[in-house]
């Protein structure tokens, strides 16, 4: 066995300021200079990050209550509704719902950005009334100080690679991946690479629930597996998934989040998404670690996936590296295409400067996981079923 | 060297002559096309930068133009990017044709070079944030 090290001991250097933090792009040269078994030794902690639409993004809210008291049954932030199919005064204000005066133009994304901001958001509320909540509608303005709670549950953020998007048809197409032009006139690119959280722990050992994570300029927490996390996709001979795999569902407090971090998004004809600024430390427990935060964009590839045909199995054309995405153009069947990211490298690799920081000056310690995250699972697709098609005594 | 971006706007009849020749053999202007859309018997429109030492040349060369029918107007509308607001995502550089918009390589971070710009647009409603706009 070979050198290894556990979270306390890490927390304690953390705690008396000799911890050893750096970010997976700046590990990379190291590892090659030095060799693993030395920086084991030497490096603590690894910084990762990623700034990427997220269209599982949303935030729990409590408004407190008003006198007399109101049972919300349906609920708008400046018009964006919010669902509220819960207790009295929670609601859950979900990224890509559309504002019903403005349209694809304002969406719960710009809500929640709102409300980090402090700007004050019109609350409009109707209800049925009872007799222990007699209000039947209220209308008033909240800011994240006047309002009991507010924090981001998103069902699934930090997805572990992605596909490359390009556009076989004739026409013009709106995605969620972006503009997409038509015979392969470009291809579009969604993941920090080498700096992103689950390429560089790719069988989940230190990321799992419970982990602190930054959300959005705030720490926060994983939560749980994310939605549709699909740890069993193929994976190429260093384990790094060929595409979409594991994904986490994240916990932050909104309060103490900065826009900075965490900004709306339109996507033409497509609609509203949320730009999440996700950072999660990697501990460096042993050497194995080391061989994962040493990854690099050459040793990741992603499927370039043919967007022109609308439907759930979409023709490829084959993988390519981030290293090549990241050269600005790609070849695929003999044809020059150039690449774009959607991902801001240059603000995930803010985030994993800031988290580095936070860990140096002791503001910020690593959390062992209380549970890992699924290692095997793939997604269920939804297919159309008759009821007599299931046994009859279920 | 005078330098003048405009934008030409011509019939379907006048698809088919060999203006910017002229242009060039006539008034000894330097061309450089920015953008053309031009269709065999549809109108036509081409964005252009003309150049030459002289100032009048060009000017000469315009009027030539309007004589024959063409429609010139300046090229006045321009991008604006508001910098301090952008993410540097990169969205906006997946439909810019002209190169004027792209992704620094070692910071990552969005330049934007207005002499490359030729105002198609495409920009506008790319940009996940809403911070590019023409402005006249």
């Amino acid at each position: 066995m070979g050198f290894s090290r556990t979270y306390e001991e890490i927390n304690e250097k953390i705690k008396t300021g000799r911890v050893v933090v750096l970010t997976a792009e700046e590990i990379i040269p190291m590892v090659e200079e030095k060799g693993v078994e030395a920086v084991a030794r030497e490096v603590d902690v690894v910084t990762t990050a990623t700034f990427g639409p997220m269209c599982s993004t949303g935030a729990f809210l409590n408004f407190g209550h008003s006198d007399p008291p109101i049972k919300m049954t349906k609920v708008w932030l400046n018009d964006v509704p919010a669902y509220t199919g819960i207790a009295a005064v929670d609601a859950y204000i979900g990224a890509t719902e559309l504002s019903e005066s403005a349209g694809f133009e304002y969406g719960g994304a710009h809500v929640i950005e709102d409300l980090i901001s402090g700007k004050p958001v019109k609350l409009r509320a109707t209800a049925y009334g009872t007799d222990c909540y007699p209000r039947r509608e209220i209308e008033t303005y909240i800011t994240k100080d006047t309002i009991n709670q507010a924090y981001l549950f998103n069902p699934r953020n930090a997805y572990q690679n992605y596909s490359v998007a390009v556009n076989s048809s004739d026409r013009i197409i709106y995605t969620y991946m972006g503009t997409l032009l038509p015979k392969l006139g470009n291809a579009t690119y969604c993941s920090a690479g080498q700096l992103s959280p689950l390429l560089n722990d790719p069988y989940y050992r230190t990321i799992g629930i419970g982990t602190r994570i930054f959300l959005g300029g705030a720490q926060g927490y994983v939560a749980w597996e994310g939605t549709q996390h699909s740890p069993s996709v193929s994976r190429n001979e260093k384990g790094i998934p060929v595409g979409g795999a594991g994904t986490l569902a994240l916990i932050g407090d909104l309060k103490q989040m900065d826009r900075r971090f965490i900004r709306a998004a339109i996507f033409h004809k497509y609609g509203v998404s949320m730009y999440v600024g996700v950072g999660i430390p990697i501990p460096i427990l042993d050497e194995e670690m080391v061989r994962f935060v040493s990854v690099k964009d050459e040793d990741i590839q992603a499927p370039i996936v043919d967007y022109g045909v609308g439907r759930r199995s979409k023709p490829t054309y084959g993988t390519v590296s981030y290293k090549e995405l990241r050269s600005g153009k790609i070849i695929i069947d003999g044809k020059v295409v150039p690449t774009a990211p959607l991902s801001s490298l240059a603000k995930a690799r803010e985030i994993a400067e800031t988290l580095k920081t936070w860990i140096r000056e002791g503001k910020f310690f690593v959390q062992q996981p209380v549970q890992p995250l699924p290692a095997e699972q793939l997604t269920k697709p939804l297919e159309i079923r008759e009821k007599d098609e299931f046994p009859i005594n279920i | 060297m005078a330098k003048k971006r405009i934008v030409l706007t011509f019939p379907p009849s006048l698809v088919e002559k060999p203006l910017t020749y002229r242009l060039v053999k006539d008034f000894d202007l330097a061309i450089n096309i920015l953008h053309a859309r031009i269709v065999p018997r549809e109108s036509g429109r081409l964005v252009i930068e003309l150049s030459n030492s002289s100032e009048e040349n060009i000017d000469a060369g315009i009027r030539y133009l309007e004589e024959q029918g063409v429609n010139v107007e300046p090229l006045s509308k321009e991008i604006r990017w508001d910098e301090k607001e952008c993410i540097n995502c990169g969205a906006c550089t997946a439909v810019c044709h002209s190169d004027a918009l792209r992704m620094n390589p070692e910071t990552w971070k969005l330049e934007f070079d207005k002499d490359k710009c030729i105002v198609c647009e495409m920009c506008v409603p790319a940009c996940p944030l809403r911070i590019i706009s023409v402005t006249f």
